[in-house]
């Protein structure tokens, strides 16, 4: 096992990138902690399977090196690295057993037949299928042949880091719980690094220590499920985020006070300032408060009852504004202002959230 | 809701009945009728029972036409089929030539059979041909004409060009239906070539691979014109296959009972050996699946 370190990586498709937008991965330097839970979230064509693929070495980035733990293996072929990956679609050897699927990496390296029956009973109990191992794999069900798939993976003790690329996208619901549940269980017991693909929010927040967000080939923000949720680096991680993402407006901000369009004020929780650019201010659903008469002057469109919470689909200054209202609060015709918690608010230049400089007054 | 019985609705397969009477069962049945009749010609016949059926089962003439044409059958399928898969695991997976070569393959399954067969006829011939004159100019002693040996491997080197590329195009799609997690995953796990093949391009070509030895075996069983032009099914009876010596019996001789017969048992055997290469491989395949 090992730490995984990206030092200056990018990556084109194209022979002879010249433009920005030339690049399928802007430059990044990274590092993976060893044993880590990370995923990668992102919409599809941010550049996340090509950083895996990267990762994996089935792709040589255009520039930039990949370091696992000391040893540079940007060069090395995908064997070399020992790293297991799980990919989408389940990918089994379909005329093999169970437990000749699970045996396959090792004998292919010329293990030694006891330790590898010794290897691959350990393996099946791991991930729970003892009972089928002298089944054919051709027959099991998708979320079988995603164990099959994961547990090939670990039956190498030397496996660095375990790479999951969206794996759940051809399972049952029901099994989604069940399998993210294993996945965590096993990530716990033997702490391999594991590094989990996906486009789906509730899997990534759920499933991962560390959240990496990747908008447009770049890495927007890496840290924890609080932290992108409380303080999203970039107005993406805002909208992607909760659901529904954050309210964002444009807006002038100076010092701990923000004009919007109308000219209407909203304070702020520090000071920020006289930000340059394209300057917006974010709020989330959650930190949207209506009111009967502070606040910013609101138009309800709709009310949506989610279960839990219900959802008022608003305007504000011909802006959509979505705030979330706890169960059991009546939204009645004298709620006609909104007001924003000033604590929560970011502030946004040209996309990046900028850092408060201080409490406001 | 009550369930609408209606018997008329198998009215509606009459048209397919009438069709299928018409472009089998009929033609058929004349055959049929001829099998167990004698005929001089002008619509007299003779009952003749099953005598016809006894006589080719017992002719050493069929026997002898029925063991070539299982011998050929067999080195086609061995010689095709393997050189199919070889030729479409190289083949270019994209690109220019990708289509170039796709091009190629099919350019041989595009000529009429009868001019595959002058073809090779012309190209085999020792006084004007390319090949046949070239290999006399190297001292190799080569007559398909009067050889027995010759002829058959001009007729297998012929069939195998004009046919691999059935078995190679075949393969080709199913070695281009395998995604490509499936070879990044065996790269992975440190699988060999030899590997990647067994246990990934095979299992994945399986099904197009039935079709392929089901296609090449019944043509290769019912071949006629290609032999026809080059051969004549000789040197003496060396390369007359099942349907030469048929032709032969029924058109050369005007012997139409016995012809008739044969034709039967030729149709049956056919049948029943496609049914049982189907059979075993489906089974193969669902016995894999438990």
């Amino acid at each position: 096992m090992a730490q995984i370190t990206l030092k200056n990586l990018a990556h084109s498709y194209f022979p002879n990138p010249t433009r920005d937008q030339d690049f399928a991965l802007k430059e990044m330097d990274h590092v993976w902690q060893d044993g880590g839970a990370y995923a990668l979230l992102g919409s599809s064509g941010c550049g996340k399977t090509t950083l895996l693929n990267i990762i994996s070495g089935l792709l040589r980035p255009s520039q930039g090196r990949v370091l696992f733990g000391d040893r540079d293996v940007t060069d090395a072929p995908t064997a070399e690295r020992n790293i297991a990956q799980v990919f989408q679609f389940p990918v089994v050897y379909d005329t093999m057993t169970v437990r000749d699927n699970l045996a396959f990496p090792l004998r292919n390296r010329g293990m030694d037949a006891a330790y590898i029956a010794a290897r691959v009973d350990q393996i099946a109990r791991m991930i729970g299928m003892e009972e089928i191992l002298s089944r054919k794999a051709k027959g099991l069900t998708a979320d079988a042949k995603q164990k099959i798939s994961l547990g090939r993976g670990m039956v190498r003790e030397d496996v660095n880091a375990i790479l999951f690329d969206e794996p759940l996208t051809v399972i049952d619901p029901h099994m989604k719980w069940e399998l993210r549940t294993q996945l965590k269980r096993l990530h716990r017991e033997f702490g391999h690094t594991m590094i989990y693909v996906t486009h789906d929010q509730t899997e990534a927040l759920t499933f991962a220590d560390k959240v990496v967000i990747m908008y447009d080939g770049r890495v927007v923000q890496m840290g924890t499920p609080e932290e992108l949720f409380e303080t999203p680096a970039h107005t993406f991680v805002g909208y992607f985020i909760g659901s529904p993402g954050m309210n964002l407006m444009e807006a002038q901000v100076e010092g701990d006070t923000a004009r919007l369009a109308s000219g209407m004020t909203v304070p702020l929780g520090a000071q920020y300032g006289r930000p340059a650019g394209r300057v917006q201010i974010g709020i989330r659903p959650e930190y949207a408060m209506l009111t009967a008469g502070e606040g910013l002057p609101v138009t309800i469109r709709r009310v949506e009852d989610v279960g839990r919470h219900r959802l008022v689909r608003a305007e504000v200054l011909g802006a959509p504004l979505n705030v979330v209202v706890p169960e059991g609060m009546p939204v009645g015709a004298e709620l006609t202002h909104v007001r924003f918690a000033p604590q929560k608010i970011s502030v946004y230049a040209d996309d990046w959230r900028i850092a408060p400089q201080g409490r406001a007054a | 809701m009550d369930k609408i019985q209606n018997n008329k609705a198998w009215f509606l397969v009459l048209p397919v009945l009438v069709l299928v009477a018409f472009s089998a069962i009929i033609p058929l049945m004349t055959v049929v009728n001829y099998s167990v009749n004698d005929t001089f010609g002008n619509n007299e016949f003779f009952w003749a029972g099953l005598e016809w059926f006894e006589e080719m089962v017992t002719s050493s003439r069929l026997h002898d036409a029925l063991g070539r044409q299982i011998l050929f059958s067999g080195i086609i399928l061995a010689i095709e089929v393997p050189l199919g898969i070889f030729i479409a695991l190289n083949m270019p997976k994209s690109g220019f030539w990708a289509s170039f070569c796709l091009v190629l393959m099919a350019l041989p399954l595009l000529i009429p059979f009868n001019v595959v067969g002058t073809i090779w006829q012309i190209f085999g011939r020792v006084d004007i041909g390319l090949l046949g004159h070239t290999l006399a100019a190297l001292g190799i002693d080569y007559n398909y004409t009067n050889d027995p040996l010759d002829a058959w491997i001009t007729v297998i080197v012929m069939d195998v060009w004009h046919w691999t590329s059935l078995v190679a195009l075949l393969c080709y799609a199913g070695l281009q239906s395998i995604a490509q997690a499936y070879y990044q995953a065996a790269k992975i796990d440190q699988a060999s070539r030899w590997a990647v093949f067994r246990y990934i391009e095979l299992p994945k070509m399986q099904g197009v691979l039935l079709i392929a030895v089901l296609l090449r075996f019944m043509d290769s069983f019912m071949i006629y014109t290609e032999p026809f032009v080059v051969t004549g099914g000789g040197p003496g009876n060396a390369t007359t296959f099942l349907s030469i010596d048929l032709v032969k019996m029924a058109v050369g001789q005007f012997d139409l009972g016995p012809a008739a017969a044969f034709s039967i048992m030729y149709f049956l055997v056919i049948l029943l050996v496609s049914w049982v290469f189907y059979t075993v491989m489906t089974n193969l395949d669902k016995a894999e699946g438990q």
